[in-house]
Protein backbone atom coordinates (compact mmCIF):
# COMPACT_ATOMS: atom_id res chain seq x y z
CA UNK A 1 0.00 0.00 0.00
CA UNK A 2 0.92 3.57 -0.40
CA UNK A 3 2.11 5.17 2.28
CA UNK A 4 0.98 8.64 1.82
CA UNK A 5 -2.48 6.74 1.69
CA UNK A 6 -2.41 6.87 5.27
CA UNK A 7 -1.70 10.85 5.83
CA UNK A 8 -3.59 12.14 2.68
CA UNK A 9 -3.38 12.19 -1.19
CA UNK A 10 -5.41 14.35 -3.89
CA UNK A 11 -4.24 11.47 -6.33
CA UNK A 12 -3.32 7.68 -6.70
CA UNK A 13 -2.11 5.01 -7.94
CA UNK A 14 -4.34 1.76 -8.05
CA UNK A 15 -4.40 -1.53 -9.10
CA UNK A 16 -7.26 -4.19 -9.59
CA UNK A 17 -8.71 -6.49 -11.17
CA UNK A 18 -11.27 -4.89 -14.45
CA UNK A 19 -13.32 -7.97 -15.50
CA UNK A 20 -10.90 -10.57 -14.46
CA UNK A 21 -7.72 -8.66 -16.24
CA UNK A 22 -5.26 -6.76 -13.97
CA UNK A 23 -5.32 -2.67 -14.48
CA UNK A 24 -3.05 -0.20 -12.77
CA UNK A 25 -4.25 3.63 -13.16
CA UNK A 26 -3.47 6.65 -11.45
CA UNK A 27 -6.57 8.84 -10.62
CA UNK A 28 -6.99 11.96 -8.65
CA UNK A 29 -9.17 10.61 -5.03
CA UNK A 30 -12.21 12.63 -5.99
CA UNK A 31 -13.28 10.59 -9.01
CA UNK A 32 -16.00 8.51 -8.92
CA UNK A 33 -16.00 4.90 -9.64
CA UNK A 34 -18.57 5.06 -12.89
CA UNK A 35 -16.88 8.67 -14.05
CA UNK A 36 -13.23 6.27 -13.88
CA UNK A 37 -14.56 3.51 -16.00
CA UNK A 38 -16.75 5.52 -18.61
CA UNK A 39 -13.90 8.55 -19.09
CA UNK A 40 -10.62 6.77 -18.21
CA UNK A 41 -11.14 3.26 -19.32
CA UNK A 42 -13.91 3.73 -21.97
CA UNK A 43 -16.15 1.39 -20.32
CA UNK A 44 -19.77 2.97 -21.31
CA UNK A 45 -22.34 0.17 -19.81
CA UNK A 46 -22.50 1.69 -16.19
CA UNK A 47 -24.70 5.26 -17.07
CA UNK A 48 -24.14 8.20 -14.96
CA UNK A 49 -28.14 8.89 -14.15
CA UNK A 50 -28.75 10.78 -10.57
CA UNK A 51 -25.45 10.95 -9.18
CA UNK A 52 -27.07 10.87 -6.11
CA UNK A 53 -27.38 6.83 -5.67
CA UNK A 54 -31.26 6.71 -5.70
CA UNK A 55 -31.67 5.61 -9.66
CA UNK A 56 -29.37 2.30 -9.87
CA UNK A 57 -28.09 3.33 -14.08
CA UNK A 58 -24.55 3.32 -12.71
CA UNK A 59 -24.12 -0.30 -10.76
CA UNK A 60 -21.44 -2.48 -11.17
CA UNK A 61 -19.91 -5.59 -8.75
CA UNK A 62 -17.02 -5.02 -6.87
CA UNK A 63 -15.84 -8.15 -5.27
CA UNK A 64 -19.11 -9.58 -5.78
CA UNK A 65 -21.11 -7.14 -4.71
CA UNK A 66 -23.39 -4.67 -6.61
CA UNK A 67 -22.60 -1.13 -5.63
CA UNK A 68 -23.28 2.65 -6.72
CA UNK A 69 -20.80 3.26 -9.13
CA UNK A 70 -21.42 7.35 -8.21
CA UNK A 71 -21.12 6.83 -4.73
CA UNK A 72 -17.75 5.33 -4.42
CA UNK A 73 -14.39 7.01 -5.46
CA UNK A 74 -12.09 4.74 -8.12
CA UNK A 75 -9.45 5.17 -5.17
CA UNK A 76 -11.57 2.07 -3.17
CA UNK A 77 -11.49 -0.31 -5.84
CA UNK A 78 -7.23 -0.59 -5.13
CA UNK A 79 -7.01 -4.01 -4.45
CA UNK A 80 -10.04 -5.33 -5.21
CA UNK A 81 -12.37 -7.20 -8.35
CA UNK A 82 -14.45 -4.62 -10.35
CA UNK A 83 -17.34 -6.63 -12.96
CA UNK A 84 -19.13 -4.49 -15.20
CA UNK A 85 -21.65 -5.63 -17.64
CA UNK A 86 -19.78 -5.99 -20.28
CA UNK A 87 -17.02 -8.32 -18.52
CA UNK A 88 -20.50 -9.81 -17.60
CA UNK A 89 -21.85 -10.56 -21.31
CA UNK A 90 -18.41 -11.42 -22.92
CA UNK A 91 -18.08 -14.03 -20.31
CA UNK A 92 -22.09 -15.36 -21.42
CA UNK A 93 -23.00 -14.69 -17.13
CA UNK A 94 -26.58 -12.60 -18.03
CA UNK A 95 -26.72 -14.26 -21.71
CA UNK A 96 -30.12 -15.98 -19.55
CA UNK A 97 -31.07 -12.36 -18.53
CA UNK A 98 -30.43 -10.41 -21.87
CA UNK A 99 -32.42 -13.21 -24.13
CA UNK A 100 -34.97 -12.60 -21.75
CA UNK A 101 -34.90 -8.90 -21.58
CA UNK A 102 -35.35 -9.02 -25.43
CA UNK A 103 -37.98 -11.38 -25.60
CA UNK A 104 -39.83 -9.32 -23.12
CA UNK A 105 -39.51 -6.01 -24.23
CA UNK A 106 -37.98 -5.02 -21.11
CA UNK A 107 -35.95 -2.43 -22.56
CA UNK A 108 -36.16 0.59 -24.01
CA UNK A 109 -34.33 3.35 -24.39
CA UNK A 110 -31.56 0.85 -22.76
CA UNK A 111 -30.01 4.13 -19.99
CA UNK A 112 -31.24 1.73 -17.19
CA UNK A 113 -30.81 -1.76 -18.70
CA UNK A 114 -27.20 -2.54 -17.73
CA UNK A 115 -28.02 -1.61 -14.18
CA UNK A 116 -31.23 -3.66 -14.03
CA UNK A 117 -29.12 -6.49 -15.23
CA UNK A 118 -26.70 -6.29 -12.50
CA UNK A 119 -29.26 -5.68 -10.05
CA UNK A 120 -30.85 -9.13 -11.72
CA UNK A 121 -28.25 -11.10 -12.09
CA UNK A 122 -27.08 -10.41 -8.03
CA UNK A 123 -30.96 -11.37 -7.27
CA UNK A 124 -31.00 -14.84 -9.25
CA UNK A 125 -27.44 -15.59 -7.66
CA UNK A 126 -29.12 -15.44 -4.28
CA UNK A 127 -32.54 -16.44 -5.19
CA UNK A 128 -32.93 -18.97 -7.83
CA UNK A 129 -36.83 -19.08 -8.24
CA UNK A 130 -37.65 -15.03 -7.44
CA UNK A 131 -41.33 -14.38 -6.41
CA UNK A 132 -42.68 -11.85 -8.50
CA UNK A 133 -42.96 -9.84 -5.36
CA UNK A 134 -39.29 -10.65 -4.70
CA UNK A 135 -37.88 -9.46 -8.09
CA UNK A 136 -39.92 -6.06 -7.71
CA UNK A 137 -38.11 -5.82 -4.30
CA UNK A 138 -34.91 -5.72 -5.67
CA UNK A 139 -35.56 -3.87 -8.31
CA UNK A 140 -36.99 -1.20 -6.33
CA UNK A 141 -33.48 0.85 -6.53
CA UNK A 142 -33.44 0.58 -10.18
CA UNK A 143 -35.24 3.75 -12.42
CA UNK A 144 -36.83 2.91 -15.56
CA UNK A 145 -38.47 5.62 -16.95
CA UNK A 146 -39.87 3.78 -19.97
CA UNK A 147 -41.15 0.37 -19.78
CA UNK A 148 -43.55 0.53 -16.00
CA UNK A 149 -41.08 -2.25 -14.73
CA UNK A 150 -44.21 -4.61 -15.67
CA UNK A 151 -41.68 -6.11 -18.71
CA UNK A 152 -38.70 -5.93 -16.44
CA UNK A 153 -40.28 -8.38 -13.93
CA UNK A 154 -41.67 -11.00 -16.59
CA UNK A 155 -38.09 -10.59 -18.14
CA UNK A 156 -36.22 -11.46 -14.45
CA UNK A 157 -38.87 -14.17 -13.72
CA UNK A 158 -38.67 -15.99 -17.41
CA UNK A 159 -34.84 -15.89 -17.15
CA UNK A 160 -34.82 -17.09 -13.31
CA UNK A 161 -37.10 -20.13 -15.16
CA UNK A 162 -34.14 -21.16 -16.85
CA UNK A 163 -36.27 -19.65 -19.54
CA UNK A 164 -36.15 -19.60 -23.00
CA UNK A 165 -39.01 -17.30 -24.68
CA UNK B 1 -22.13 17.06 -10.25
CA UNK B 2 -19.19 16.36 -9.08
CA UNK B 3 -17.62 16.15 -5.89
CA UNK B 4 -15.13 19.15 -5.05
CA UNK B 5 -11.45 18.29 -4.42
CA UNK B 6 -10.74 16.54 -0.99
CA UNK B 7 -7.66 14.80 0.07
CA UNK B 8 -7.75 10.94 0.81
CA UNK B 9 -6.53 8.90 3.21
CA UNK B 10 -6.62 4.87 3.89
CA UNK B 11 -5.46 4.50 7.60
CA UNK B 12 -4.37 0.91 8.40
CA UNK B 13 -5.16 1.33 12.11
CA UNK B 14 -8.26 2.52 14.26
CA UNK B 15 -5.27 4.45 15.98
CA UNK B 16 -4.09 6.10 12.69
CA UNK B 17 -7.44 6.89 12.00
CA UNK B 18 -7.96 8.96 15.28
CA UNK B 19 -4.50 10.57 14.88
CA UNK B 20 -5.65 12.12 11.67
CA UNK B 21 -9.21 13.08 12.97
CA UNK B 22 -7.12 15.09 16.25
CA UNK B 23 -5.03 16.70 13.76
CA UNK B 24 -7.62 17.76 11.04
CA UNK B 25 -10.57 18.25 13.46
CA UNK B 26 -13.59 19.45 12.00
CA UNK B 27 -12.01 19.47 8.28
CA UNK B 28 -12.10 15.38 8.38
CA UNK B 29 -15.38 13.27 7.52
CA UNK B 30 -14.82 9.62 7.88
CA UNK B 31 -15.42 6.99 4.74
CA UNK B 32 -17.29 3.86 5.65
CA UNK B 33 -19.98 3.10 3.18
CA UNK B 34 -20.51 6.91 2.23
CA UNK B 35 -23.71 6.20 0.82
CA UNK B 36 -24.80 9.41 2.01
CA UNK B 37 -21.51 11.26 2.32
CA UNK B 38 -20.56 10.60 -1.57
CA UNK B 39 -24.57 12.05 -2.94
CA UNK B 40 -23.98 15.37 -0.12
CA UNK B 41 -20.15 15.96 -1.72
CA UNK B 42 -21.97 15.79 -5.49
CA UNK B 43 -24.22 18.28 -4.46
CA UNK B 44 -21.87 20.30 -3.17
CA UNK B 45 -24.28 20.43 0.49
CA UNK B 46 -20.32 19.26 2.34
CA UNK B 47 -17.19 19.81 1.57
CA UNK B 48 -14.61 18.40 4.28
CA UNK B 49 -10.90 18.51 3.32
CA UNK B 50 -9.92 15.19 3.93
CA UNK B 51 -12.09 11.58 3.78
CA UNK B 52 -10.61 9.48 6.26
CA UNK B 53 -11.29 6.01 4.57
CA UNK B 54 -11.47 3.19 7.69
CA UNK B 55 -12.46 0.60 5.21
CA UNK B 56 -8.97 -1.34 5.13
CA UNK B 57 -9.17 -1.49 9.40
CA UNK B 58 -9.68 -4.87 9.94
CA UNK B 59 -10.61 -4.35 13.62
CA UNK B 60 -13.74 -2.76 12.81
CA UNK B 61 -15.20 -5.59 11.21
CA UNK B 62 -17.80 -8.31 12.44
CA UNK B 63 -20.81 -9.30 14.37
CA UNK B 64 -19.96 -10.75 17.90
CA UNK B 65 -23.11 -12.34 19.95
CA UNK B 66 -22.00 -12.18 23.68
CA UNK B 67 -19.35 -9.69 22.92
CA UNK B 68 -19.52 -8.85 26.40
CA UNK B 69 -22.30 -11.07 28.66
CA UNK B 70 -25.85 -9.99 26.77
CA UNK B 71 -24.56 -7.49 23.95
CA UNK B 72 -24.29 -7.97 20.76
CA UNK B 73 -21.75 -6.18 18.68
CA UNK B 74 -21.86 -4.40 15.44
CA UNK B 75 -18.60 -3.02 14.11
CA UNK B 76 -17.95 -0.11 12.00
CA UNK B 77 -17.67 -1.88 8.96
CA UNK B 78 -20.44 -4.01 9.14
CA UNK B 79 -22.51 -3.41 5.74
CA UNK B 80 -26.28 -3.33 6.19
CA UNK B 81 -26.72 -6.49 3.87
CA UNK B 82 -24.17 -8.13 6.40
CA UNK B 83 -26.59 -7.35 9.82
CA UNK B 84 -29.93 -8.02 7.23
CA UNK B 85 -28.32 -11.70 6.61
CA UNK B 86 -26.86 -12.34 10.29
CA UNK B 87 -28.28 -14.97 11.46
CA UNK B 88 -26.65 -13.33 15.16
CA UNK B 89 -29.00 -10.63 14.61
CA UNK B 90 -31.73 -12.31 13.82
CA UNK B 91 -31.68 -14.08 16.56
CA UNK B 92 -30.51 -11.84 19.06
CA UNK B 93 -31.39 -8.56 18.12
CA UNK B 94 -34.81 -8.82 15.84
CA UNK B 95 -35.75 -5.22 15.66
CA UNK B 96 -32.51 -4.60 13.61
CA UNK B 97 -33.43 -7.35 11.54
CA UNK B 98 -36.90 -6.14 10.77
CA UNK B 99 -35.70 -2.25 10.68
CA UNK B 100 -33.23 -3.56 7.50
CA UNK B 101 -35.84 -4.89 5.09
CA UNK B 102 -36.64 -1.38 4.98
CA UNK B 103 -33.01 0.55 4.76
CA UNK B 104 -32.19 1.75 1.52
CA UNK B 105 -32.00 -0.71 -1.71
CA UNK B 106 -29.65 -4.14 -2.33
CA UNK B 107 -26.66 -1.64 -3.87
CA UNK B 108 -26.84 0.57 -1.18
CA UNK B 109 -27.64 -2.45 1.69
CA UNK B 110 -23.72 -3.67 -0.06
CA UNK B 111 -22.13 -0.76 0.65
CA UNK B 112 -23.71 1.33 3.30
CA UNK B 113 -23.00 0.75 7.14
CA UNK B 114 -24.95 0.24 9.97
CA UNK B 115 -22.56 2.10 12.39
CA UNK B 116 -22.22 4.78 9.37
CA UNK B 117 -26.00 5.16 9.64
CA UNK B 118 -26.04 5.90 13.38
CA UNK B 119 -22.85 8.39 12.88
CA UNK B 120 -24.85 10.11 10.37
CA UNK B 121 -28.27 10.62 12.63
CA UNK B 122 -30.35 11.32 9.66
CA UNK B 123 -33.54 11.51 11.04
CA UNK B 124 -35.99 9.59 8.77
CA UNK B 125 -33.02 6.41 9.12
CA UNK B 126 -34.46 3.02 10.69
CA UNK B 127 -31.10 2.42 12.54
CA UNK B 128 -31.32 5.26 15.37
CA UNK B 129 -34.77 4.81 16.05
CA UNK B 130 -34.17 1.15 16.66
CA UNK B 131 -30.52 2.04 19.04
CA UNK B 132 -32.78 4.39 20.61
CA UNK B 133 -35.58 1.80 20.78
CA UNK B 134 -33.40 -0.70 22.06
CA UNK B 135 -31.02 1.20 24.43
CA UNK B 136 -27.63 0.30 22.00
CA UNK B 137 -24.56 1.41 23.81
CA UNK B 138 -22.05 3.46 20.93
CA UNK B 139 -18.30 3.30 21.31
CA UNK B 140 -16.50 5.85 20.42
CA UNK B 141 -12.81 6.32 20.29
CA UNK B 142 -10.39 8.97 19.89
CA UNK B 143 -6.39 9.31 19.92
CA UNK B 144 -4.61 7.48 22.22
CA UNK B 145 -6.64 4.73 22.98
CA UNK B 146 -9.42 6.80 24.47
CA UNK B 147 -12.57 5.25 24.51
CA UNK B 148 -16.28 6.33 25.53
CA UNK B 149 -19.47 4.44 25.65
CA UNK B 150 -22.67 6.65 24.97
CA UNK B 151 -26.27 5.45 25.42
CA UNK B 152 -28.07 6.01 22.26
CA UNK B 153 -30.77 7.90 24.36
CA UNK B 154 -27.80 11.11 25.05
CA UNK B 155 -26.06 10.00 21.39
CA UNK B 156 -28.54 11.50 19.11
CA UNK B 157 -28.59 14.99 20.37
CA UNK B 158 -30.58 16.64 17.18
CA UNK B 159 -30.82 16.99 12.73
CA UNK B 160 -27.60 15.17 12.10
CA UNK B 161 -26.09 16.09 15.51
CA UNK B 162 -24.74 13.65 18.41
CA UNK B 163 -22.55 13.54 20.85
CA UNK B 164 -19.58 12.19 18.89
CA UNK B 165 -16.60 14.67 19.17
CA UNK B 166 -14.71 15.47 15.78
CA UNK B 167 -11.83 14.01 17.03
CA UNK B 168 -13.99 10.57 17.75
CA UNK B 169 -14.41 7.29 15.68
CA UNK B 170 -17.58 5.42 16.12
CA UNK B 171 -15.60 1.86 16.45
CA UNK B 172 -18.69 -0.60 17.20
CA UNK B 173 -22.36 -0.61 18.67
CA UNK B 174 -23.63 -2.62 21.37
CA UNK B 175 -27.18 -4.12 20.89
CA UNK B 176 -28.81 -5.74 23.81
CA UNK B 177 -29.37 -9.32 23.19
CA UNK B 178 -33.41 -10.44 23.28
CA UNK B 179 -34.89 -10.80 26.79
CA UNK B 180 -37.24 -13.74 27.66
CA UNK B 181 -40.65 -12.14 27.15
CA UNK B 182 -39.47 -8.91 24.88
CA UNK B 183 -41.73 -8.15 21.70
CA UNK B 184 -40.81 -5.86 18.85
CA UNK B 185 -42.38 -3.99 15.81
CA UNK B 186 -41.20 -1.75 13.23
CA UNK B 187 -42.84 -0.45 9.94
CA UNK B 188 -42.34 2.36 7.86
CA UNK B 189 -44.06 4.58 5.07
CA UNK B 190 -42.25 5.60 2.21
CA UNK B 191 -42.96 6.74 -1.62
CA UNK B 192 -40.94 3.95 -2.70
CA UNK B 193 -39.84 0.99 -1.14
CA UNK B 194 -36.28 1.47 0.12
CA UNK B 195 -36.80 5.24 -0.09
CA UNK B 196 -35.94 7.40 3.24
CA UNK B 197 -39.38 6.97 5.58
CA UNK B 198 -41.80 9.63 5.43
CA UNK B 199 -42.96 8.28 8.80
CA UNK B 200 -42.07 5.25 10.52
CA UNK B 201 -41.89 3.10 14.16
CA UNK B 202 -40.10 1.29 16.35
CA UNK B 203 -40.59 -0.55 19.29
CA UNK B 204 -39.85 -2.52 22.05
CA UNK B 205 -41.87 -4.27 24.92
CA UNK B 206 -42.01 -7.03 27.80
CA UNK B 207 -45.40 -9.18 27.88
CA UNK B 208 -45.12 -10.52 31.48
CA UNK B 209 -48.26 -12.55 31.86
CA UNK B 210 -50.32 -11.52 29.02
CA UNK B 211 -49.60 -7.77 30.21
CA UNK B 212 -47.77 -5.27 28.48
CA UNK B 213 -44.40 -3.89 30.06
CA UNK B 214 -41.80 -0.95 29.44
CA UNK B 215 -43.21 0.01 26.28
CA UNK B 216 -40.64 1.93 24.28
CA UNK B 217 -42.60 3.19 21.21
CA UNK B 218 -40.40 5.11 18.93
CA UNK B 219 -40.86 7.61 16.28
CA UNK B 220 -38.82 8.31 13.49
CA UNK B 221 -39.00 10.87 10.67
CA UNK B 222 -41.35 13.25 11.61
CA UNK B 223 -38.63 15.03 14.28
CA UNK B 224 -35.05 16.03 14.08
CA UNK B 225 -34.49 13.17 16.29
CA UNK B 226 -36.63 9.79 16.99
CA UNK B 227 -38.99 10.45 19.63
CA UNK B 228 -39.40 7.78 22.62
CA UNK B 229 -43.31 8.20 24.09
CA UNK B 230 -43.88 8.59 27.85
CA UNK B 231 -47.55 8.65 27.20
CA UNK B 232 -47.52 5.23 25.69
CA UNK B 233 -45.24 3.57 28.17
CA UNK B 234 -47.53 5.02 30.80
CA UNK B 235 -50.74 3.50 29.13
CA UNK B 236 -49.85 0.54 28.32
CA UNK B 237 -47.99 -0.60 31.71
CA UNK B 238 -49.74 -3.44 32.87
CA UNK B 239 -52.29 -3.57 30.43
CA UNK B 240 -53.95 -5.92 28.32
CA UNK B 241 -54.25 -5.75 24.77
CA UNK B 242 -56.78 -4.33 22.64
CA UNK B 243 -57.77 -2.15 19.95
CA UNK B 244 -58.88 0.27 22.05
CA UNK B 245 -56.08 0.24 24.17
CA UNK B 246 -53.92 1.21 20.75
CA UNK B 247 -56.00 3.55 19.98
CA UNK B 248 -55.54 5.10 23.03
CA UNK B 249 -51.90 4.66 22.96
CA UNK B 250 -51.15 6.33 19.40
CA UNK B 251 -53.55 9.07 20.03
CA UNK B 252 -51.88 9.98 23.32
CA UNK B 253 -47.93 9.83 21.61
CA UNK B 254 -48.83 11.64 18.24
CA UNK B 255 -49.84 14.68 20.42
CA UNK B 256 -45.93 13.98 21.87
CA UNK B 257 -44.54 14.91 18.24
CA UNK B 258 -43.69 18.36 16.55
CA UNK B 259 -43.53 17.29 13.49
CA UNK B 260 -41.73 20.23 10.86
CA UNK B 261 -43.43 20.77 7.40
CA UNK B 262 -41.33 20.05 4.62
CA UNK B 263 -41.62 18.58 0.78
CA UNK B 264 -43.95 15.37 2.20
CA UNK B 265 -46.64 17.71 3.70
CA UNK B 266 -46.91 19.70 6.98
CA UNK B 267 -47.66 18.48 11.09
CA UNK B 268 -51.54 17.49 10.56
CA UNK B 269 -50.63 14.80 7.75
CA UNK B 270 -47.31 13.78 9.40
CA UNK B 271 -49.65 13.37 12.65
CA UNK B 272 -52.03 10.95 10.82
CA UNK B 273 -49.62 8.91 9.55
CA UNK B 274 -47.67 8.46 12.31
CA UNK B 275 -51.21 7.84 14.45
CA UNK B 276 -51.97 5.32 11.49
CA UNK B 277 -48.67 3.72 11.69
CA UNK B 278 -48.29 3.64 15.77
CA UNK B 279 -51.94 1.99 15.23
CA UNK B 280 -50.40 -0.51 12.90
CA UNK B 281 -47.15 -1.83 14.33
CA UNK B 282 -48.89 -2.11 18.02
CA UNK B 283 -51.82 -4.62 16.57
CA UNK B 284 -49.17 -6.51 14.55
CA UNK B 285 -46.91 -6.44 18.22
CA UNK B 286 -49.26 -7.29 20.20
CA UNK B 287 -52.37 -8.60 18.64
CA UNK B 288 -51.04 -11.88 17.51
CA UNK B 289 -49.57 -12.27 21.28
CA UNK B 290 -52.71 -11.61 22.99
CA UNK B 291 -54.71 -14.02 20.71
CA UNK B 292 -52.36 -16.60 22.46
CA UNK B 293 -53.13 -15.60 25.65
Amino acid sequence: MNDLLETGVEEAGISFVLNGRPVRHVVPVRRNLVDFLRHDLGLTAAHVGCEVGVCGACNVRVDGAVVRGCLMLAVQVDGLAVDTIEGMNDSGEIAGLQRAFVACNALQCGYCTPGMLMTACELLRQNACPSRGEIRDAISGNYCRCTGYQSIVDAVALAAQGGQP
Amino acid sequence: MKAPAFQYARPASVDDACALLAQHGGDARILAGGQSMFATLNLRLSAPSLLVDINRIPALQGITADAEPGLVRIGALVRHAETAASSVVAREVPLVAMAMHHVAHPAVRNRGTTCGSLALADPSAEMPACAIALDATLVLQSRDGGMRRVAAADYFQGLYETARRDDELLVEVLFPSRRPGEVFGFDELSRRHGDFALVGVALRARIDAGVIRDLRLTTFATDPMPVVSGAAARIAEGERWSPALGEAIAAAAVRELEPDTNHAGGPEVKRLQAATMMRRVLAATFGRGAAHD
